[in-house]
């Protein structure tokens, strides 16, 4: 080997091509099958997208960084499923462009929190978390009442997640501002289009309690309220044996 | 700094910075109503602020052609102190961080220094800021002095060490607005992202050249590693920043995978950052400096390449181990903790050769700091990397995924042997390339290995604390067969070690800063004609032949 060696270190061309075909086994072998395998492209037929005020609200999830504290993955182990409900399943983030996942609980998983909490709380919550937790570290999130959410280019949002694989139609792209803002304002002509292309089950109302504005907070809160809901396909595994 | 440049490379500095400045408007004025035209000004007024700097000294007399008789040190010169800036601003902002899970209303009340924005600011500048420039700065040096090859030209440098800064501030200044692609260690968005690839090609460029220009047959251990951490860090950053943005103006993007592929893409990345960042290039530094400062040649040839290629080979398959009991199937995570397993050995290889290798200059351990913390580092380096394979089994990360142990982990490996390791090399640096016998104060090194050890110790100690206890409480079941503790009952308990870790992190931060005070007052201390590398000759071989230079 030192001989073999001897001659490769020699060569630095040599030695640059055997670092690149060494280092990229390990990476193919794991990566490349996930794209085919049908454990990692299962199917769940239920499965909807995320509507535009939803997507704004991760996109603010994704900004605040709070995937350094909370993780969206519960493990397949008996406390993670008693605490936190059923497993996570691959289909579940496959619209997650980037998956959500987290490495750290800080505070507790949210992949399913969708619902466990009113819309009043989670504002509550998220203005100052101490109020309704007393010895709670999360920081408060106050400027997110504030601020107005930009809606405008909603549609150039659905229009890039469209072209990396979310199927997203035409319609949707073109009536992304106004659907976000139907979404939050349920007494509005534009609150019907939003039933009509995401589905009757679409959580529709003045999420941050004032359906005058729509505000970030409405938008995070609408994203945290569907967490865990946009398929069944965990809750009803005997359904999804079948498919 | 200018009057090192050629003419012909001076008109080139301007040229590149116009392109530069020309992109930075453009994206100022396409992103007026997002944050990328704030990036867009960022850019801009640093192209201009450089070209000030070019045209102020344009006119000097071009340097003579004595220069290619000396090696080229100015970039690690300024590499060096950036490093030491960018430490002192990450560890600050570590502590402060830290102090947030203490005391969460330690903070404004603004969007700014709201935790989730801060934590990468400080995860950034620590590992690319401080990390990086440690890095360029020393393979820089290692490079020439183990090739006796002069750097292949005057400007490629500067623009590696220069661009690269630009990159950590557009990812640090991002992070303050709100942008980032929430992919750990790989935030910045898709503009940073291609600017580095740019800036990482010329490195591997001047890297290539100078070695096709060496003047020893065979390429040095160092330069193994270093390559190692240029070559993997490009494939590993495109691959895992493939995004689509939402348009030209925007800062926003949408990473190309998603869910359980871009999980695994994610961790091959995040892993080998640890691996090929924070392992491979320390290591480059470690195989040079330890050495040259104990006075000893390393221990054992044959150990070098088996944990050359171990590493190479097998952290690249570790990274599902970061993603057990997860969606990932099952037969991937099992690759991957086999993987962390065996890896044990090409790293345990790397630490006792690096250990034998001080046998026989143990006294010098004794007496000399700078050789202590490089001694310290690799013990570090052995330590957290068992702690990394003991973590990767699936039964022992049941319990510590998710729980302030990896933050340990993390931190055993990143304060315990990588800011380590570049310490001791920079008090070995320092002296060489400002041509003083020796530092300012070597009391004050020693206050700073003393700080940095009882730091780390105290971080350290405090994460394994806290993550056993928490893992543990999130899977304690009382009498009747339910869970006994809500979730918030763990984060009490933890209110204690997060207040020791502050503190831990706080000896570090204090380290770090007695180090800047020694490294200003020792290029400020008047300058001695010795070579401070003893008896050595600190010239390229090139010095003899006739001049070959830019564009060779």
């Amino acid at each position: 080997m030192p001989n073999f060696h001897r001659k490769l270190e020699r060569s630095a061309i040599g030695f640059v091509l055997a670092i690149i075909v060494v280092a990229s086994i390990g990476g193919f072998v794991e990566i490349a099958p996930l794209f085919t395998i049908d454990e990692t492209v299962e199917k769940a037929p239920d499965m909807r997208v995320y509507t535009p005020l939803e997507l704004a609200g991760r996109n603010i999830y994704l900004r605040e960084g709070c995937y350094a504290c909370h993780s969206q993955m519960i493990r397949t182990l008996r406390d993670e499923v008693e605490r936190y409900g059923p497993y996570s399943l691959a289909v579940e983030s496959q619209y997650d462009h980037p998956m959500l996942w987290g490495s750290k609980r800080t505070g507790p998983d949210l992949a399913r929190v969708g619902g466990k909490y009113s819309d009043a709380w989670q504002v509550a919550h998220l203005r100052n978390p101490r109020d309704v937790v007393p010895v709670s570290v999360m920081p408060a999130y106050r400027w997110l009442e504030d601020n107005t959410l930009k809606t405008e280019d909603l549609g150039d949002h659905l229009l890039a997640m469209r072209r990396v694989g979310v199927p997203y139609t035409q319609a949707m792209i073109d009536n992304a501002p106004a659907d976000a803002y139907g979404q939050a304002t349920p007494d509005t002509d534009r609150a019907a289009g939003v039933s009509e292309r995401y589905g009757e089950a679409t959580n529709i109302r003045a999420f941050d309690g004032d359906p005058s504005r729509v505000t970030e907070m409405d938008a995070l809160v609408a994203y945290l309220q569907i967490l865990g809901k946009l398929t069944d396909v965990a809750t009803a595994p005997a359904v999804a044996a079948k498919e | 700094m200018i009057a090192g440049l050629t003419k012909l490379e001076r008109q080139l500095s301007l040229a590149v910075l116009t392109v530069l400045a020309l992109c930075g408007l453009a994206f100022a004025a396409a992103g007026r109503n997002d944050p990328i035209g704030t990036h867009g000004f960022v850019i801009l007024l640093s192209a201009v602020g450089l070209m000030f700097v070019v045209m102020a000294g344009y006119y000097a007399p071009e340097p003579d052609k004595e220069r290619l008789s000396r090696y080229y040190d100015d970039p690690t010169k300024v590499g060096i102190i950036l490093a030491m800036a960018w430490a002192v601003f990450g560890l600050f902002f570590g502590v402060w961080v830290a102090a947030l899970l203490a005391w969460p209303d330690l903070t404004f009340d603004a969007a700014w220094s709201s935790f989730g924005r801060i934590r990468p600011v400080h995860t950034t500048s620590v590992i690319f800021g401080f990390g990086g420039n440690a890095l360029i700065a020393t393979s820089l040096h290692v490079l020439q002095r183990t090739t006796r090859a002069r750097l292949p030209d005057q400007f490629s440098p500067w623009f590696v060490l220069l661009g690269y800064n630009l990159f950590c501030v557009l990812a640090v200044s991002g992070y303050f607005m709100g942008l980032t692609q929430s992919k750990e260690y790989a935030e910045p968005e898709w503009y940073a992202d291609i600017w580095l690839v740019i800036v990482w090609v010329v490195y591997f460029l001047i890297y290539i050249r100078t070695l096709a220009r060496r003047k020893e047959p065979h390429i040095y251990v160092a330069n193994w590693y270093y390559m190692a951490f240029i070559l993997v860090v490009a494939i590993l950053h495109i691959v895992n920043n493939l995004a689509v943005p939402v348009s030209f103006g925007s800062a926003k993007s949408y990473s190309l995978f998603s869910g359980v592929q871009d999980a695994m893409t994610q961790w091959w990345y995040g892993h080998n950052a640890v691996a090929f960042f924070l392992t491979a290039g320390f290591l480059g530094m470690m195989y040079y400096y330890l050495p040259k400062r104990a006075g000893r040649p390393i221990f054992s040839y044959r150990l070098s390449i088996i944990s050359f290629w171990g590493i190479v080979f097998m952290y690249m398959w570790a990274g599902s181990h970061h993603l057990h009991y997860t969606a990932l199937p099952q037969w991937v995570q099992t690759l991957g903790m086999t993987f962390s397993v065996v890896l044990l050995v090409p790293s345990w290889a790397s630490a006792g050769n690096a250990l034998a290798t001080l046998n026989g200059a143990w006294h010098k351990v004794r007496d000399d700091a700078t050789l202590r913390f490089m001694m310290v580092a690799a013990v570090f380096y052995g330590l957290s990397t068992f702690e990394g394979s003991f973590m990767a089994i699936r039964a022992v990360n049941s319990l510590s995924h998710y729980t302030d142990w990896t933050v340990g982990h993390v931190h055993a490996g990143a304060l315990g042997w990588v800011a380590m390791i570049s310490f001791g090399s920079i008090y070995a640096l320092v002296p060489w390339m400002w041509k003083r016998e020796r530092m300012y104060s070597s009391r004050l090194v020693e206050v700073h290995f003393w700080l940095a050890l009882s730091g780390t110790v105290v971080y350290v100690f405090a994460m394994w604390n806290s993550g056993i206890i928490q893992g543990l409480m999130w899977r304690t079941y009382n009498e009747s067969g339910t869970l006994a503790y809500s979730f918030i009952d763990s984060l009490v308990a933890m209110h204690p070690y997060y207040i020791a870790r502050t503190l831990g992190g706080l000896l570090f931060l204090l380290g770090a800063m007695v180090g800047c005070y020694n490294i200003w007052m020792t290029i400020r201390q008047p300058g001695t004609s010795l070579a401070a590398e003893g008896s050595e000759v600190d010239e390229p071989a090139l010095a003899t032949s006739t001049a070959l230079q830019a564009g060779e």
